[in-house]
């Protein structure tokens, strides 16, 4: 396989120029040039998860079932998967129920493969201006008084393909760098305290044990509120793509700062100016000018049911979403059946956790008619999910990540759903 | 006297030893801390890009497959803006970290130094930042002065009114 970090790139689009943009295959509108082109590397991994045909007795309460097995399989008659590229993969939002995403569903982003580590000889060094420079194994972090919490993880690359114009098809393609969790794990306000920080450590770097040795820089202060040294995901040890077995967790940051299968943070008085926080994950915009450490993802929301791909029929739908925010609670979601001409207020199913996806319901009765549906969300913050429009009003189109303009789905006279901008 | 400092309440973890640090304490700072010892000259990049990084970002750096390393000054601003090396990063010394840490991709990690700042060296001169007769080290890599050091702003969020 050749290095994969441009083509399969999801992170931003580098668009090159005299391509029709359904055709070209860099960057994050790939996303959609893949789909169309039917590139996806489903082949492999989707005929791998897909089940052999069951053979179902006629009457199960006439013959025994199966017994239990060590490590349970979901139903063989589920074919839900993520979308797959050599670099990332995309969860299937449109096929899911409640707010959780399933770990083997939750959407990953590497950037030079899924490293193979023995949790026993992990090792996380903690050292910079500290006092006590320290050497913690896995186990160490685990007698530490834990927290649990959901947190959503968003890729700040995600929906990016809608930047330039309209990119993938589905929920999952256009927004499925998103996914949820809960995440157990020690704070790292608490592991901090315990190496002794130093009054001038202002930033810290955290590198993972990848091939890439991913690093970011961290602005001290913002994070020690909330952030979580996790070595465990909806129960159960973290999986391997989720940065086994330890990552940073920053409720409500970009993905990337949360870096995966952490080896080591080094406290220091300024940002450490490393290439992803340079030459990636900086915003382009019209005056030539890039916005540098964005880290918040602002508040979305997205109509996962029905969405694109999907067909309804005339009559009661059960219009369904998902909403959040990286600064806080989702405070109320609109949605409109008249692509933006008037707004219903939608109802918010509990919990309503801060930094965490809520998830909004809107009865709605389809005549049969063209139509285009829409969500916006508002958070404790009192910010407002912007139109497409009056984001690129701001940002230009060539600033790649933080896309969370209002998402547009066009019901056909068919029923049928697609992706539009307005 | 007492110590002021602030003692650990729970002793999990241990010392890290002098070796340990040193180890994985690799990362380069733009100010040319980290920096090892050890130096390249554009001629002896050309040679390692030419065995170690062609094939995936072509022969001058222009032609990819991968990232597109050399060229896109002046496009920033415009339609087509193309982010390179030359074009869009800050600092020529986050070049080393990276290149050091991360390429190349199918054996991060396996250039000795002098090939890093050979590779640097010409990565640099083909995007006309440094002359031909430069000899890259820890004492010259930090003083490049990269075209679009001042292009970066802090983030102005929330930016778009309802």
């Amino acid at each position: 396989m050749s290095p994969t970090e441009s083509p399969a790139n999801p992170d931003r689009p580098e668009r090159k120029p005299g391509l029709k943009r359904r055709t070209f295959l860099t960057g994050a509108a790939s996303l959609a040039g893949l789909a169309a082109a039917k590139l996806w590397l489903t082949p492999q991994s989707a005929e791998a998860a897909k089940p052999k045909s069951p053979t179902v007795p006629d009457d199960p309460t006439k013959v025994p079932g199966s017994p239990p097995t060590p490590y349970g399989q979901r139903s063989a008659f589920e074919r839900t998967v993520r979308l797959v590229v050599p670099s990332h993969s995309l969860t299937p939002l449109q096929d899911l129920h409640g707010v959780v995403t399933p770990s083997s569903l939750h959407f990953e982003r590497h950037h030079n493969g899924v490293p193979l580590i023995d949790p026993a000889r992990h090792r996380l060094l903690v050292h910079g201006l500290v006092e006590r420079p320290t050497v913690f194994t896995v186990e160490d972090l685990q007698r530490f008084p834990s927290v649990s919490r959901l947190a959503f993880i968003e890729c700040s690359g995600n929906s990016g393909s809608e930047w330039e114009g309209q990119g993938g098809a589905s929920a999952q393609e256009i927004h499925g760098l998103f996914s949820t969790s809960e995440w157990t794990g020690v704070p790292l306000a608490l592991v901090l305290r315990e190496v002794g920080t130093r009054p001038e450590a202002a930033w810290m770097l955290a590198e993972g044990s990848d091939a890439g040795a991913m690093t970011r820089s961290i602005p001290l202060a913002a994070a020690l509120d909330e952030a979580l040294l996790c070595y465990a995901q909806n129960g159960e040890p973290l999986r391997p793509e989720q940065g086994y077995p330890l990552r940073l967790l920053i409720p409500g940051w970009e993905g990337n700062a949360c870096i995966k299968w952490l080896r080591r943070l080094k406290l220091g008085a300024e940002p450490f100016m490393t290439r992803d926080e340079t030459a990636r994950y900086t915003d382009l915009m019209p005056d030539g000018k890039a916005r540098q450490f964005t880290l918040v993802m602002e508040a979305k929301s997205l109509i996962t049911s029905p969405s694109g791909g999907q067909r309804i029929r005339p009559g009661f739908v059960e219009i369904r979403g998902l909403a959040w925010s990286g600064r806080g609670r989702v405070t109320s979601v609109e949605v409109s059946t008249d692509g933006g001409r008037t707004w219903q207020p939608a109802s918010l199913l509990e919990p309503v956790l801060p930094k965490c996806t809520t998830a909004f319901r809107l009865p709605w009765r389809w005549d049969g008619r063209e139509t285009i549906l829409q969500s916006r969300c508002t958070d404790e913050t009192g910010y407002v999910q912007p139109t497409r429009r009056a984001l690129v009003a701001v940002r230009g189109v060539h600033s790649g990540y933080h896309y969370n303009g209002i998402q547009s789905w066009k019901v056909g006279a068919d029923g049928r759903l697609s992706n539009v901008h307005l | 006297m007492p110590d002021p400092r602030p003692a650990p309440e729970y002793g999990f973890g241990r010392p890290a030893t002098e070796a340990e640090i040193k180890a994985w304490n690799v990362e380069v700072a733009p100010n040319g801390e980290g920096l090892p010892p050890g130096r390249g000259t554009v001629k002896a990049g050309a040679t390692v890009f030419a065995k170690k990084c062609a094939s995936c970002h072509g022969a001058t750096g222009k032609e990819g497959p991968m990232p597109q390393l050399v060229g896109g000054q002046g496009t920033l601003a415009t339609d087509r803006p193309v982010r390179t090396v030359g074009s869009y990063w800050p600092y020529a010394t986050t070049l080393y970290d990276y290149v050091a840490r991360a390429m190349p991709y199918q054996a991060p990690g396996s250039l000795q130094p002098d090939e890093v700042y050979a590779l640097v060296a010409w990565i640099l001169f083909q995007n006309g930042i440094v002359t031909e007769d430069t000899v890259m080290d820890a004492r010259t890599l930090p003083t490049v002065r990269m075209p679009n050091r001042h292009g970066f702003v802090s983030d102005p969020r929330p930016d778009v009114a309802k």
